[in-house]
């Protein structure tokens, strides 16, 4: 099971500013272990944010991505105390979704 | 009897079979419950060159925009395993902001969506493998637009 995001939503003048930190190990298949095995490549593929049952951001990544993404990006509306969520899928389709509240 | 032993043994190897598309189709299902999302881009994210992985996004010739796109990215990254990058744009109607790496084994990075409501600014953090260009492409109005900054890498990101 994946781990959870780490979610800060805040409002303020009327923009939401959403800044995300997933946990993902954001493999890129070129590395090697210490046998010199290749490992395989392993990263989300594909992040959606949805506020109010609505799209507000949707990513897409490849494995140039750091480990552990962040992503910060701002969508107008949104009030204190209402829901932001995030989901994310990978190349191995595991999945996660969290959920934060939005602060003023 | 034996026809139906048979049978199974067969549904049996087609299931196994289709195991990898099946967990893919999966993980995808539950992803995407209702609305149809755009797919993975994969053509455009294996690219292993820029005009390749211009062409997957459908940019085949961007234009040079400086002014209207901003890129905020380190002169100097220490750690080439996070790379803090922003694009930001002042031109009307950004529809999608793209991030490149141009001497990454591949090419794009990131493809940002952006419906309408949503601004034209995102932040991520990107691997770089050595000092290479970071390349924004912003569509707006159907039209995509490309800027471009250097940064020296001192550490690669991609090491073992």
């Amino acid at each position: 099971m994946a781990n959870p995001m780490k979610i800060r939503a805040t409002a303020k003048e009327g923009v939401t500013e959403v800044k995300i930190l997933m946990q993902h190990e954001m493999e890129t298949g070129l590395r090697k272990d210490a046998d010199g095995t290749l490992i395989p490549a392993w990263f989300i593929t594909e992040v959606k944010a949805q506020y109010q049952g609505r799209t507000v951001m949707e990513a897409q990544f490849g494995q140039s991505v750091s480990k552990n993404p962040y992503l910060l990006f701002r969508f107008k509306g949104g009030a204190a105390g209402e829901k932001v969520s995030v989901s994310w899928v990978d190349n191995k389709g595991e999945s996660r979704t969290d959920e934060a509240t939005i602060a003023a | 009897m034996s026809n139906e032993i048979d049978l199974s043994r067969r549904k049996v190897l087609k299931a196994s079979g289709g195991v990898g598309l099946l967990a893919l189709l999966g993980g995808i299902g539950l992803f995407r419950p209702s609305d149809a999302l755009a797919e993975w881009n994969k053509a455009a994210f294996s690219s292993k060159a820029m005009d390749e992985a211009l062409a997957g996004l459908g940019a085949t010739t961007p234009e040079a925009n400086a002014a209207g796109i901003q890129l905020t990215v380190p002169e100097i990254a220490e750690n080439g395993s996070v790379v803090p990058v922003t694009v930001s744009s002042s031109l009307a109607n950004v529809e999608q902001i793209s991030i490149l790496v141009d001497k990454n084994p591949n090419v794009l990075a990131a493809s940002f969506t952006l419906p309408q409501g949503t601004e034209a600014f995102v932040t991520t953090r990107v691997k770089m493998g050595q000092t290479a260009n970071v390349v924004a492409i912003v569509k707006a109005d159907g039209k995509f637009y490309r800027t471009a900054k250097e940064v020296k890498v001192t550490a690669g990101g991609c090491g073992g």
